[in-house]
């Protein structure tokens, strides 16, 4: 029953993998959103029957690899943390999907699209239900494989091409982190399985330092996939992709993925301070750091995409401080505001004709209403406004951040400054799409988009405002229904963590809502004013700050400095090597072996005379000399 | 009268040494051919003469063998030699290069 979820997608995959051309445009995107609707229903079957069971589901497919005392099984699980990321994979997948349909319609290259976007469920799928590192990460290294793919969908297009390959190589980066940590992990534990390595007796008898070690690889896994701070220059350029798939994957699910791996090694890495200390601080920093550069930014994607890496820094923040839960839960709205955000500005684009540059926007509010209101609602969600679903999970984060030992003021800070950012910049590129002056050019006619894609955005929408209700802050008095599921998968990490919740905090949880909430409307406010009262402010603000300002745009030189320290050197030693070792001495050895072969066959020709007595005479020689070597022996 | 071993020998080693001689040396395909003959025919000599030596049949019987596969070998030989002169209208072993190129 389990398998059937990821078989689904695998199946959708094979018809229009190999169904090609021969299947209709209309056809190929019924079938790959029917398969992925009939993996949300397996799911939302399972999920009853978890909640009446309470213990995980499993289910072993067949042994992988056996080699002596190493065994690999391919065995699907189900516990609350993979049906949490099921849920969101399959159910926000699907509306991805059917918003697909209308998006790429009369694309010439649909059925590749929607079989690719299948492979990816499939393997995003593998990911969050495989119940070993190493399945795990066969799908982590699937995702990876679909992203390039699908960045690289139009890929006649040079840059949209060389941004997947830039997506993938820096990927490996990080893959190399996680492999590194695999091997560790069998070494010390002797297995792979989650279930004998995540053991609290079995992670103490391991000295403290491999421990960092093996988390502080798996984190640089972690970095890569989820594009923090060192390893987030390749998500900006991801959006080289169709906007869909920029919801999908470099928004709701794939990019999530570190923070899935992290809270699902939760008990590994709470039992190493230093790591848990180096993921909150990265996390705060490139949720900071992202937000500055999408201030600047003034393509709507990008906006999204900086924000995207922003999230994902609280994320990181979130289960840096041991708050796996919160984590995922903002994963989880996350995935439903910023799926919606971008599927709006999908809507936008469409209905631009692939304008993408928010300066010849503005004005779409009449054109275009119900993008409109639902992209209000993502861009409220994420802001913060109080009771949508980004406020309840981004201040779950930042009071964890607040409170826990690993957190503290400082970190804190920033985050709450950031959250201001965030608000700042997402209504930024609210008031600039939809507010303010018509600046498109008259060849533009701006529409609304059909209805295909309207209803998957208004039922994003509605999930963005309603989708915080299960996870209510027990300083309201509720109870909280995410945290008491997600309590077993979570609470033997959870353990580690002693929260100084009493003594010596300045502020309840109630207060610091206050302060976010201030936040919030205070971006939104500076915004209004900026972008909609006084346009011409902010071109006066980064005139006068405009070293800053350009280092901001410049999106801190990362690219150029990564060029100049890795990409260049790596080139021209390649480029002398090439011409000092592989000409020379590659090519010599091979082209000098067949020269000689030559002349030595020149010299040998001449014995072939073709005359037959010549080889009879040397037979009979032969037979002399043999006669003669008995004899004398 | 019982002629020594050592005579056989000899005259064996003789014939079968002109019939190398005559295969090497010769151009014309016939004389090539007896040769060849002549050399199947010293080795039939030296097994009779051992035969008689050891008191064994089976050499002598060998013999047959020999020269049953020499009529069958004359008989090919001879018509392949026939077909080679039809074609080129010779039989000078020097002009029969074909195996070059």
């Amino acid at each position: 029953m389990i398998g059937l979820i990821p078989f689904f997608p695998l199946l959708g995959f094979l018809i229009n993998g190999l169904g090609g051309k021969r299947i209709s445009e209309r056809m190929s995107g019924i079938i790959a959103s029917v398969v992925v609707g009939l993996s949300f229903i397996v799911a939302i079957t399972l999920f009853g029957e978890f909640l009446k069971i309470g213990t995980p589901l499993e289910q072993t497919l067949f042994t992988w690899i056996a080699v002596g005392k190493f065994t690999v099984s391919f065995s699907y699980v189900l516990d609350s943390l993979s049906l949490v990321m099921v849920l969101v994979i399959t159910g926000v997948g699907l509306l991805i999907h059917i918003f697909s349909i209308g998006y790429m319609k009369g694309d010439p290259g649909i059925q590749r699209y929607f079989s690719y976007l299948n492979l990816f469920t499939f393997m995003m799928l593998t990911l969050v239900m495989s119940d070993n590192f190493l399945a795990m990460f066969l799908g982590w290294e699937g995702v990876g494989l679909c992203s390039y793919l699908l960045i690289g969908f139009w890929f006649e297009d040079p840059v949209k091409a060389a941004a997947g390959k830039k997506a993938f190589i820096v990927n490996r980066i990080g893959d190399f982190g996680f492999l590194l940590a695999m091997f560790l992990i069998f070494s010390r534990f002797g297995s792979l399985k989650f279930m004998d390595v995540l053991i609290p007796q079995q992670i103490a008898q391991i000295p403290i330092e491999i421990v960092t070690a093996i988390t502080l690889l798996l984190f640089l896994g972690a970095t890569g996939k989820s594009a923090q701070i060192p390893l987030h220059i390749w998500l900006p350029d991801a959006m080289a992709g169709p906007t869909p798939v920029s919801a999908l994957i470099h928004a709701a699910t794939m990019v999530t993925a570190g923070v899935y791996l992290i809270a699902r090694c939760g008990i590994l890495f709470a039992a190493s301070e230093i790591t848990m200390s180096v993921i909150a601080v990265i996390g705060i920093l490139t949720a900071f750091f992202a937000a500055t550069i999408a201030l600047t930014e003034t393509d709507i994607k990008k906006v999204l995409a900086y924000s995207t890496i922003s999230q994902l820094g609280f994320m990181f923040a979130a289960v840096g401080v041991g708050a796996f839960a919160a984590g995922i839960f903002h994963l989880m709205t996350h995935a439903f505001f910023k799926g919606l955000l971008f599927l709006a500005a999908g809507s936008v684009i469409h209905g631009m004709s692939g304008e993408q540059n928010m300066l010849k926007m503005g004005g779409l509010k009449q054109k275009m209403p119900t993008t409109y209101w639902t992209m209000l609602a993502g861009v409220a969600a994420i802001s913060g406004l109080p009771l949508l679903s980004g406020f309840f999970s981004k201040d779950e984060i930042l009071w964890n951040v607040y409170s826990s030992q690993f957190g503290g003021n400082i970190l804190f800070g920033i985050g709450l400054f950031t959250a201001a950012m965030t608000a700042f910049y997402m209504f930024r590129l609210f008031f600039m799409t939809f507010h303010g002056d018509r600046r498109w050019s008259k060849e533009v006619s701006p529409h609304e988009s059909p209805k295909i894609m309207t209803i998957p955005l208004i039922m994003l929408a509605v999930l963005s405002v309603v989708g915080g209700f299960i996870g209510i802050p027990e300083s309201w008095g509720g109870h909280n229904f995410f945290h008491q599921f997600l309590q077993k998968s979570t609470q033997d990490a959870t353990g580690y963590i002693t929260h100084q919740y009493s003594s010596g905090l300045l502020l309840s949880e109630n207060i610091l809502m206050i302060l976010s909430i201030v936040a919030a409307i205070g971006g939104l406010l500076l915004a209004y004013r900026f972008y909609v009262q006084r346009p011409d402010i902010p071109g006066k603000i980064s005139k006068s700050l405009s070293i800053a300002y350009k280092l901001v745009s410049g999106k801190y030189f990362i690219d150029e400095l990564y060029g100049l320290l890795f990409v260049r050197p790596l080139r021209n030693g390649s480029e002398l090597f090439l011409k000092k070792f592989d000409i020379s001495v590659i090519d010599g050895i091979a082209n000098g072996s067949g020269k000689v072969m030559l002349v030595l066959g020149n010299k040998l020709r001449r014995i072939q005379t073709g005359v037959m007595q010549n080889y009879a005479a040397v037979i009979f020689l032969g037979v002399i000399s043999i006669i003669f070597y008995l004899y004398l022996k | 009268m019982v002629v020594p071993l050592e005579h056989v020998i000899i005259l064996s080693g003789l014939l079968f040494s002109i019939g190398v001689m005559g295969v090497l040396f010769r151009r014309n395909v016939i004389i090539i051919f007896m040769s060849i003959e002549l050399m199947l025919n010293a080795v039939n000599l030296a097994l009779v003469g051992f035969s008689r030596y050891h008191n064994n049949v089976d050499g002598q019987v060998f013999v047959f063998l020999v020269m049953t596969l020499a009529a069958a070998e004359v008989s090919v030989g001879l018509a392949i030699i026939v077909a080679l002169f039809r074609n080129r209208q010779t039989v000078n072993i020097n002009e029969m290069n074909l195996m070059k190129n």
